[in-house]
């Protein structure tokens, strides 16, 4: 028993001094995005990497979700004859929940990665070091264009995604399922406020701000080679998701 | 007062203790280098005197600044008189051999990037390189890395080169060059400098002294020759690289 507590108690150690290494880490990315130089190509091209090219997997998620919100959801309220209902799930859905989580969790398992390799691989081959030695503060040129571009391509992402989610939804509802397109239509603009749509939105901030944050974090405290970076790519992924999903709850709440 | 000076440093990870009360000091156009088996702490030490470390207790006084006191700005502006070759050069992957070489210059000078090309050009040649400007460092070989490497420590034209482990790596007759190329850059632009390293041929080749680190403490500082004609028997057995000796095969 008491050799179980003290592992316990090691653990929830280890934890506490690791989220007080992210906050330390996030304070320091904060503390320099403020002051000239600004790497606006920097930021440009991290925009273009993990906004641009994660396009196609936020499409498609955003689109096959949508589609199938709006099948299941048929399936479902055809029992007790409330399909017109349909469009106001889908367009709730995608707007408060759908759009903003699927973003975040495409984003993070493809630029989140894609960050924590090549910042870890950076790591292991002394190329921040070397950054430091030229009197370049690492943070501020590697991390702070990582951390707003993904703030910012998240908000834009999770917009086109929910926009693609509910046009899913109408084809599959109106065209498929053979709903009425006005009653779809009026459903859903009566059903969604413009509220809903900005509470989808300010998640996908504190969603971008945790994929670019902790894919940079484990970048930079990549030890120990290939192995390493491997390791450090797959807890960028892992530890992302699971903040995803637990801020989730807590700006939902927070939100309501 | 010398360039450098370690003041009794002691760094610890964890419960590791690297270095146990390291003193050395560094005069002004010195070559210093220091030899070490693995794990010794030489690649640690060298950090220290760039405040890419910091000492858990000590002090490194680089040029009369007590390093581990400055601040972020005092930390860049130090670091501007210094340039450093790392083991595995460590070049920037995504950019081009010029923009490498150019990248302090960018960073901290009003040059346009045409003059920052034409540096990095004349920086490439005096290290034996032309024609690789466009290049990216995947399309290099080990050797033309670490000149590529050396040129990128010297474009700010440091006062002060630190090269880890520069030898490494290579054959053995582009070892040696690489050794010509530190003396050569060392009587056209007067610098000190400090290396680390375990080949001792290059470490006789190069230095002005030659100092031994071993478990976290400088054992003995002499000449070349002096350290030849060491009387230790750890440094002797390191010196003729026996694997009989005090010192044993971890």
């Amino acid at each position: 028993m008491t050799r179980w507590l003290e592992a316990l108690g090691d653990k929830v150690f280890l934890w506490m001094t690791n989220m007080g290494k992210v906050l330390m880490f996030l304070l320091q990315t904060v503390r320099w995005a403020t002051g000239r130089p600004f790497y606006l190509k920097n930021l440009f091209k991290q925009m273009e990497q993990i906004g641009v090219n994660s396009v196609p997997v936020v499409l498609t998620t955003a689109l096959s979700t949508g589609m199938v919100l709006a099948l299941q959801s048929y399936t479902g309220f055809k029992r007790f004859g409330a399909t017109s209902l349909i469009g106001a799930v889908v367009s709730l859905s995608m707007t408060r929940e759908l759009g903003p989580v699927l973003t975040g969790l495409m984003v993070a398992g493809r630029a989140g990665a894609s960050m924590a390799a090549e910042l870890g691989t950076m790591k292991v081959t002394e190329q921040i070091d070397a950054l430091a030695t030229l009197a370049t503060n690492p943070i501020k040129y590697l991390v702070v264009p990582r951390f707003l571009a993904s703030i910012i391509m998240m908000f834009f992402l999770t917009a086109l995604g929910v926009f693609i989610g509910i046009v899913g939804g109408y084809f599959v509802g109106v065209k498929v399922l053979d709903t009425n397109p006005v009653v779809y239509i009026n459903q859903s603009i009566d059903n969604t406020k413009v509220s809903d749509i900005w509470y989808g939105l300010i998640k996908s901030l504190v969603f971008g701000a945790v994929v670019g944050l902790i894919g940079c974090y484990k970048g930079f405290t990549t030890e120990g080679g290939a192995e390493g970076v491997g390791k450090a790519t797959t807890g960028a992924v892992v530890v992302s998701c699971m903040l995803i999903l637990v801020l989730d709850y807590f700006l939902s709440a927070l939100l309501w | 007062m010398s360039m450098i000076e370690i003041i009794n440093i002691h760094k610890h990870f964890g419960s590791q203790h690297v270095l146990r009360g390291v003193n050395l000091a560094v005069e002004q156009g010195e070559s210093m280098t220091v030899i070490g088996g693995s794990g010794s702490g030489k690649s640690v030490l060298i950090k220290h005197i760039i405040g890419l470390l910091f000492p858990d207790r000590g002090q490194v006084v680089v040029d009369g600044q007590l390093v581990n006191k400055l601040d972020e700005q005092g930390l860049n502006e130090l670091r501007k008189k210094f340039g450093m070759l790392f083991q595995g050069a460590a070049l920037f992957d995504s950019l081009t051999v010029w923009e490498n070489v150019g990248f302090a210059l960018k960073q901290h000078s009003k040059h346009s990037a045409k003059e920052i090309r034409a540096i990095a050009t004349e920086k490439l040649a005096l290290v034996g390189l032309k024609g690789v400007e466009d290049k990216m460092p995947a399309e290099l070989s080990g050797g033309m890395k670490k000149r590529v490497g050396l040129a990128r420590a010297i474009a700010m034209g440091p006062a002060i080169i630190l090269y880890d482990e520069p030898t490494t790596g290579l054959d053995p007759i582009m070892a040696d060059a690489i050794n010509d190329l530190i003396i050569d850059l060392r009587k056209k632009l007067g610098v000190t400098s400090v290396t680390i390293t375990h080949d001792m041929h290059s470490a006789y080749k190069i230095s002005d002294r030659i100092a031994m680190l071993y478990k976290g403490e400088i054992l003995e500082v002499g000449t070349p020759d002096e350290i030849r004609k060491t009387d230790n028997p750890i440094v002797h057995q390191f010196i003729t690289g026996s694997a009989v000796g005090p010192i044993t095969a971890e």
